[in-house]
């Protein structure tokens, strides 16, 4: 936990991650596969949020100090 | 005239009215204290601030506002969505080390935290002065909800009459929040949240049923608008200002004073942190909300006679309450109604108290009387929030709507020039203070001379090399911002050696 107290946790590199990927456009900028009707375009990136929330929750559980 | 939707909202409007003043005893506090009338004590649990910060952030506007620019320009308006993904990771790494710091300092702006740290009352005030100037119009787009909900309610007239409700309601707000400060926003944003899920749960599960599923429902939008076009050669195209558009958003996002006015109302590093993980909940309302701009779309709404005037009137503003009035019976559309116009309040209350707290800490204490008695600086903050609010009110009544909606976009470029001092400034000392206003100066005049050359529009067309690189201004800025504060840090430390200011942190008061 030396770590976390000095501010910066590995955990946090999730972050980069999940942001790095809603941030390329390019890579979900498509309608296939749809869902429901639904264009990939937008499905992935709500999917995204839920996602990213998750991540959020494992780094609080995993840093808390 | 829409009678039963109209009584349904007057009643709703008139329960929030009570509980705004009501507030003033909740958690009980000297309402004589800046700390107690503008951060209600610095209290809120983890999901008092759930409520507090979701209601401030995600505002009625943006949920009329988004579903509207997906029905008339298509998948760019998704963009709110990876901004509200972006925010959250910053929410939870640098704004908890600065709700630590203020709490431990007493800090109630994020210009006392860059007196605090770098010592310049200079670099505060530039930081005090974009503050107030982005907040204002912000405020003055919260009543753009409002009047379009009463228009759709079918509330008109002509001259003062016709701005009459517009006027009561903002009175209404403007004494709670005098009265309450930061209480009465926190309570009705608790009623303003449960209406907003009902409606957006309703619409996203009955309007698509009612017009035969997704499928159709995309089927029915022309394809220019379903996907971001693929950029052509020697450009990143809409990509690029896509991304940046997100980026660009999700870093200024907190900076505004009325965010974190919200955050430092919490009363853990704790409940920041979980509140990071939880507050995505209204990302997805927000993401499924813009679909139903496509809805629109689908249901044929534009080119129904009865709607015609709402759309001359309020443009594509109109979209969402001509889509509600056109799919629900009357009582639920006020339902829905009250949800976006007190959705309006509570963000205009919190930015007219976080302008308060900004003028009243930041301006009159620095500049005027140096030495106020608690009581007078929470008065000063009171009589502050009364000339925000009906500077504001003023401003929509006599000016066109389209200015305050530009104002808006300059207040975006010109809020994330505080990035460098406040959330770099949260962890590092190195920068030097006038390098900082310095960057800040070349960041807020570059960014006011592209948003004009670009006639007003959020993206500037960046060509380097033969290759075109369309990104939101304020992102492009923000980039020479800093590019200018850590040219100049060393030039202005070898100049100014002996004129360093004393940082009154230290490290430890980052942490828990």
């Amino acid at each position: 936990m030396r770590a976390v107290r000095r501010g910066w946790s590995w955990w946090y590199l999730l972050f980069i991650a999940e942001s790095g990927v809603i941030l390329w456009p390019p890579f979900y900028n498509r309608i296939e596969p749809t869902w429901m009707g639904i264009p990939f375009f937008y499905w992935f990136q709500l999917l995204w949020v839920i996602v990213a929330a998750a991540v959020t929750a494992l780094v609080y559980f995993a840093t808390d100090e | 005239m829409n009678w039963v939707a109209l009584w349904v909202f007057a009643l709703l409007f008139g329960f929030i009215t009570w509980l705004g003043f009501a507030a003033a005893r909740w958690r009980k506090g000297d309402l004589d204290q800046l700390h107690e009338w503008g951060l209600g004590g610095r209290r809120f649990g983890t999901m008092v601030t759930w409520f507090l910060v979701g209601g401030d952030l995600y505002t009625a506007y943006t949920f009329i506002a988004v579903p509207a620019l997906a029905f008339g320009a298509g998948a760019i308006a998704f963009f709110a969505v990876p901004y509200t993904i972006v925010i959250y990771p910053l929410l939870f790494l640098v704004f908890r080390r600065l709700w630590h710091v203020c709490h431990k300092h007493g800090y109630i702006t994020a210009a006392d935290f860059v007196r605090g740290r770098f010592g310049n009352r200079w670099l505060a005030l530039a930081v005090t002065v974009t503050g107030i100037v982005a907040t204002m119009p912000y405020i003055a787009l919260q009543l753009v909800g409002i009047q379009v909900v009463l228009g759709a309610l079918g509330v008109s007239g002509s001259g003062f009459a016709a701005d009459l409700p517009l006027i009561i309601a903002f009175m209404v707000l403007a004494a709670f929040t005098y009265s309450s400060g930061l209480r009465a926003p926190a309570s009705i944003a608790i009623v303003k949240d449960v209406l907003i899920y009902i409606t957006a749960f309703a619409v996203i599960i009955v309007i698509p049923v009612q017009l035969g599923g997704f499928g159709k429902i995309f089927s029915a939008v022309p394809a220019q608008k379903l996907l971001l076009a693929v950029p052509g050669p020697h450009t990143t195209g809409a990509y690029s200002a896509y991304a940046t558009l997100a980026l660009g958003s999700a870093l200024a996002l907190f900076l505004y004073p009325h965010s974190l006015t919200a955050i430092l109302s919490a009363n853990s590093g704790r409940a920041i942190r979980r509140n990071a993980a939880m507050l995505p909940g209204y990302s997805l309302m927000l993401g499924l909300l813009a679909l139903v701009g496509f809805f629109v779309i689908a249901a044929g709404i534009a080119g129904l006679p009865e709607y015609a005037q709402g759309f001359k009137q309020f443009g594509n503003n109109f979209a969402v309450p001509a889509l509600l009035l056109h799919s629900f019976p009357s009582w639920f559309v006020g339902i829905a109604f009250a949800a976006i116009g007190i959705g309006a309040l509570v963000p205009a209350a919190i930015m007219s108290i976080a302008a308060a707290n900004l003028y009243s800490r930041n301006i009159h204490r620095e500049f005027i009387n140096k030495n106020p008695t608690d009581k007078q600086e929470a008065q000063v903050a009171k009589w502050a929030s009364l000339i925000v609010k009906f500077g504001a009110l003023a401003f929509i009544l006599l000016v066109p709507t389209q200015y305050a909606i530009q104002l808006q976009l300059l207040g975006g470029i010109w809020i994330v020039q505080t990035l460098p001092a406040v959330m770099l400034g949260a962890y590092t000392r190195w920068f030097n203070d006038w390098a900082l206003l310095l960057g800040w100066a070349a960041g807020t005049i570059a960014g006011t001379a592209m948003a004009v050359a670009t006639k007003l529009t959020p993206t500037f067309p960046l060509a380097l090399g033969g290759y075109t690189f369309p990104g939101y201004t304020a992102f492009f800025t923000v980039l020479l911002n800093l590019a200018v504060a850590v040219a100049l840090t060393p030039v202005c430390d070898a100049m100014l050696t002996r004129r360093t200011a004393r940082d009154e942190t230290v490290p430890a008061d980052y942490r828990p």
